[in-house]
């Protein structure tokens, strides 16, 4: 495994592997939720904390409990529990301290948990045998990836309602479109970084 | 259990309630696995079989699963299943394990399963629930194998590895590229939605 720069991994998760355009990562939630502004901006913001901690914490857990007990076989279930006890915590912490955070983004909360995105980044952390730097770099650059995607998703979609598209597209097809336009225009990313 | 009920289940799993085109759900990694189609296949024989039996669990157990636990408790059966067959593939089919990397563990966060778990297995019996999984996993499979069909032959100039074009003909990079699996996706369903529309019409006019 080549030794990549932190940074880069995190410039790069951003544009040139974005979990949407080019790991098709959350796009469950990414078709769902893209209809307004503020919905995905809140969400995306929701992603990319839980992202952060998650992989965090998942990469403490492979590389001290997962390997040194060889428990390879367990990772999965280790990884899911991880993220849903996490999400659970968060969920009460922000309903304790900070109740106006916690009615903004509560109810993207337990969403987050059957997000791909999350099972995803540390699913690829563990393939790519990222150090504990290009793990958190890789983390959040890929929560702010996801969260530009799903935001400049919304902004398009608000356009849309008033242009005239054949009924057949409408809906779910027509962003299926933008979506790989959008990332035909991410492509010309590809020049500047890549760590795939 | 009677013919005309596994018909129905059928039916439905593959066409009139699609997962993908329907429902909208489980779309991650459909897109993901579709370059190739032996990919798509092994992906989807994979998903199948999980649905199937996770939903054969969850109704067996639905009774003795407390309300307020069971999303956690459908997960974990779900995680065993998917550690099965990510197993199963490591050991004897090293290859496509390799190439399917991380998207054998996110079968987990698959939103079909869950859905079909939440959705149909909670209230059903276990035998129904079983058909009613596999079908949406073929309905599933169906949609990933035509998407990958198209990727293939224009990508690669190949249909299941088997090269039929000649080298004369230039091969298509877009269509092995994220961004084309998007788009014929996106084509299928349109077509799909079309005929759905039309059905509809037809249905009001004869009322």
């Amino acid at each position: 495994m080549i030794q990549v720069h932190p940074f880069i991994i995190f410039i790069a998760s951003i544009f040139t592997s974005n979990m949407i355009f080019s790991n098709f990562l959350g796009m469950c939630s990414f078709i769902a939720l893209s209809k307004e502004i503020p919905t995905a901006l809140g969400l995306g913001i929701a992603v990319t904390m839980v992202l952060s901690f998650t992989t965090v914490l998942n990469y403490f857990v492979y590389w001290y409990i997962v390997l040194p007990l060889g428990l390879e076989y367990l990772m999965y279930i280790l990884f899911i529990l991880v993220i849903a006890a996490f999400v659970q915590l968060l969920e009460m912490v922000m309903d304790r301290y900070l109740p106006t955070l916690y009615y903004a983004l509560g109810i993207f909360l337990p969403l987050i948990t059957v997000n791909c995105a999350i099972l995803g980044v540390s699913l690829f952390m563990v393939t790519r045998q990222y150090n504990f730097f290009q793990t958190l770099g890789f983390a959040v650059g890929s929560g702010i990836g996801w969260a530009l995607a799903i935001t400049a998703m919304a902004g398009i979609r608000s356009k849309l309602n008033e242009s005239s598209i054949p009924e057949g597209l409408r809906g779910v097809p027509i962003t299926l479109i933008i979506t790989g336009i959008m990332a035909l225009a991410f492509i010309g990313f590809s020049g500047m970084v890549q760590i795939q | 259990m009677t013919k005309t009920e596994v018909k129905k289940i059928f039916t439905k799993g593959i066409y009139t309630d699609n997962p993908i085109f329907v429902q909208i759900i489980g779309i991650c990694s459909a897109l993901a696995v579709t370059n190739l189609m032996m990919n798509s296949l092994i992906m989807g024989i994979s998903v199948s079989l999980v649905t199937a039996f996770s939903s054969l669990t969850v109704s067996l157990l639905k009774d003795h699963t407390p309300k307020h636990i069971r999303m956690m408790v459908q997960v974990l059966i779900i995680s065993v299943y998917v550690i099965m067959v990510d197993i199963y593939l490591k050991a004897y089919m090293p290859e496509m394990s390799k190439a399917l990397g991380p998207y054998v563990g996110l079968i987990i966060t698959n939103c079909i399963i869950m859905g079909r778990a939440e959705g149909f297995a909670g209230s059903n019996p276990p035998m129904l629930s079983f058909l009613d999984g596999f079908a949406s996993g073929i309905g599933y499979t169906f949609v990933l194998m035509s998407v990958s069909l198209v990727r293939e032959i224009l990508g690669f100039g190949s249909f299941f590895g088997i090269s039929f074009i000649p080298e004369t003909f230039t091969r298509w990079t877009l269509m092995v590229m994220p961004p084309s699996a998007f788009f014929i996706l996106a084509l299928i369903m349109w077509v799909f939605n079309n005929a759905r529309l039309k059905r509809q019409r037809e249905g009001v006019e004869k009322k």
